[in-house]
């Protein structure tokens, strides 16, 4: 298990400075860096610039420097933790990306808070008897409001809740300082389109525990179905779901792009969208080696989880 | 009692149609006109190019009579198919319908069953004065053959890269995972992002983009498929033939793992077309003025956030989410017929 885990780290770890490198060398072409010059001084002034002018400003912007020699310095700033400073916000990035962290952060702790328990709900409800009348409903909801994506449920409950009824706000800017309120919209939306793919799982896994002998066995010998379902089967047929609930953190973080831009919500996704727009190299480094290191987390949470739960699976 | 022998009764025309050659020739009869209309409408004269989707509409048409009667046992699936027909139908004959030009300022801000000069606005018209119901039609050919062509791509690369690992295992697999691994652990977006940023958008890098963000994930099954097709007997029998590796990927182990792949190709459908909508709303994506769903959500997004002009958003919200319902059902029923076999 252990060895497993170490296994699992050692590729992250290689994945990362391979991730980091092809970066460098993608945001180090003149083409970036053009580009950051256009975004910074403007489409006209870049034009007018003589060449040793340009030179002059990206000296001052420390791009100048050789591409193996940035890349060195970069990794060595960041076993210091100095992430480095983004050219679009003037900051420096450690800030920028704990701030931005602990707002996709408390997005995905209302989603996982409600997704969970409807998620689940629905899907025992489903796989308890398969082919019932009340398996194929909650079967047809999951897998309409996972067809619809994120966009569609995200413009639906605008014009239905803000434009329509007017009581919540359209965007989530948080101009005004933290509001509760504009956070219903984002996680409403992320909890449509994400409840229906956990509910099915956890049925499917539900509907295999319900055939299995033990069942059979426990409902023969007598014990109210209640019991049964309650005490016997819940507990095999919850396995499933935790590992894909777990992998649910890495969309969650990345995924949700578009929720956060459409409802002006500054997490980490939009970080991410705005960096890469503007070229800002460091910005995006921080943002996909963490983007990378949870997505690999929680793959090794699920593993473990999984053979914690199941005891019938065992690494040698 | 005498045995007498059957007539062998003559195949029936829906059998016919149900034969590989038939269904692959009725699917590029409506692909092939499709793609050459959208991708590249100025290769062809003018005069060919307003004929050109004409075949494809009974094409269409006989392709959902049969879908539906080969399908009939798995509701779901058949209302899949029809969603998915249905706009293939509408991208099919956009051209013929009498639709206003969908690109062609009229009235700004009509709002639904308005009228002007005898035109009636069913669904209203945009910020600029477009035609929503036009603009809603014209949208989906974009949508459908950008989105196909990218996930077709990304299936060859895909299972090309799966079979390779698979089969060949070794060295192979090893390097193929771990480049496969790299890919996987990018978030898509990041990837979609970095990939069209670099490269500008546009629809052909749209497709290298999707292909490098899902062909992964393909390479992953289809390795998993092979691995477990290539302990059969009949795989063994045409390597002690002496058959080229190449001939067996293709001849031996491909057509044995369509089931699975097929399922898995309509829900990537859905995926892809998700993502090119997103993408498009993003401004990483299809550029303007012709007519998309996802341009028509951004442009919306940006000018008519008041109840009244909320149609504007609504209507490409509902026809891409309507297609994605489509290609997600009919993957639903197929995968239940499959597991009833």
């Amino acid at each position: 298990m252990l060895k497993l885990i170490l296994r699992r780290l050692a590729q992250m770890v290689l994945i990362m400075a391979v991730v980091s490198f092809v970066l460098f060398v993608i945001f180090d072409s003149d083409k970036f860096k053009k580009q950051i010059a256009v975004a910074e001084l403007g489409g006209f002034a870049v034009s007018a610039l003589t060449e040793e002018d340009y030179r002059a400003w990206l000296a001052s912007k420390g791009l100048d420097v050789p591409f193996h020699e940035r890349y060195a310095n970069w990794m060595a700033n960041l076993f210091q933790g100095d992430l480095g400073h983004s050219f679009e916000k003037n900051t420096e990035v450690a800030g920028l990306l704990a701030d931005r962290l602990l707002n996709t952060g408390i997005l995905a702790f209302w989603v996982f808070a409600l997704m969970i328990p409807i998620a689940l709900t629905l899907g025992v409800i489903a796989g308890i008897k398969e082919g019932s009348p009340q398996d194929r409903v909650t079967s047809f909801i999951s897998v309409f409001f996972t067809s619809i994506p994120e966009i569609a449920t995200a413009i639906i409950l605008t014009v239905i809740f803000a434009l329509g009824l007017q009581w919540l706000p359209a965007k989530s800017a948080m101009i005004g300082g933290w509001n509760w309120q504009e956070l219903v919209l984002p996680v409403m939306t992320l909890v449509l389109y994400d409840f229906g793919y956990v509910a099915r799982m956890t049925r499917a896994s539900m509907a295999e525990v319900m055939t299995s002998q033990y069942i059979r066995t426990a409902i023969l010998k007598g014990i109210p179905r209640n019991r049964v379902i309650l005490r016997h089967a819940l507990r095999n047929a919850l396995i499933a779901p935790f590992t894909v609930i777990v992998l649910q953190l890495n969309w969650l973080l990345s995924g949700v792009v578009v929720v956060e831009v459409f409802f002006q919500y500054d997490g980490f996704g939009k970080m991410l969208l705005e960096a890469a727009l503007f070229g800002d190299i460091y910005v995006i480094q921080a943002g996909t080696l963490v983007a990378v290191f949870v997505a690999v987390l929680s793959q090794i949470i699920s593993d473990i989880g999984y053979t914690f739960l199941n005891p019938r699976i065992r690494f040698n | 009692m005498a045995v007498t022998e059957a007539p062998l009764p003559r195949p029936a025309l829906v059998e016919i149609l149900r034969s590989t050659k038939a269904m692959g020739t009725l699917l590029s009869l409506v692909w092939v006109p499709l793609t050459i209309y959208v991708m590249f409408p100025n290769s062809v004269p003018d005069g060919i190019r307003d004929s050109l989707l004409i075949p494809s509409i009974p094409a269409v048409l006989i392709l959902y009579a049969v879908g539906v009667h080969s399908w009939r046992e798995s509701r779901v699936a058949v209302i899949g198919l029809t969603l998915i027909c249905f706009w293939l139908l509408m991208a099919v004959s956009a051209p013929y319908l009498p639709l206003a030009d969908p690109n062609k300022p009229i009235m700004p801000f009509a709002v639904p069953g308005a009228e002007r000069d005898g035109h009636i606005f069913w669904l209203g018209a945009d910020f600029k004065g477009r035609d929503m119901l036009s603009r809603a039609i014209w949208g989906c050919q974009r949508v459908l053959v950008w989105g196909v062509t990218a996930t077709l791509i990304a299936y060859i690369v895909g299972t090309l890269f799966g079979l390779l690992a698979g089969y060949l295992a070794g060295w192979w697999d090893e390097i193929i995972s771990f480049v496969a691994n790299v890919f996987l652990s990018f978030p898509v977006m990041v990837l979609f992002i970095l990939i069209l940023n670099y490269l500008g958008p546009s629809g052909f890098n749209i497709v290298i983009a999707v292909t490098f963000a899902s062909a992964p994930a393909v390479m992953r099954i289809v390795r998993g498929l092979t691995l477990d097709i290539k302990q059969r007997d009949y795989v063994l029998a045409a390597q002690t033939r002496g058959e080229h590796p190449f001939y067996i990927m293709v001849v031996e182990l491909l057509p044995n793992a369509r089931g699975p792949i097929i399922v898995d190709a309509c829900l990537r459908l859905g995926y892809t077309t998700v993502a090119i909508t997103t993408l498009t709303f993003l401004g990483l994506g299809l550029q303007p003025p012709d007519p998309d769903w996802g341009l028509m959500i951004r442009e919306s997004a940006g000018t008519a956030m008041l109840w009244k002009f909320s149609y504007m958003l609504l209507v490409p919200a509902l026809s891409v989410s309507s297609m994605i319902l489509g290609f997600n059902l009919l993957a639903d029923g197929l995968r239940e017929m499959s597991l009833r076999d």
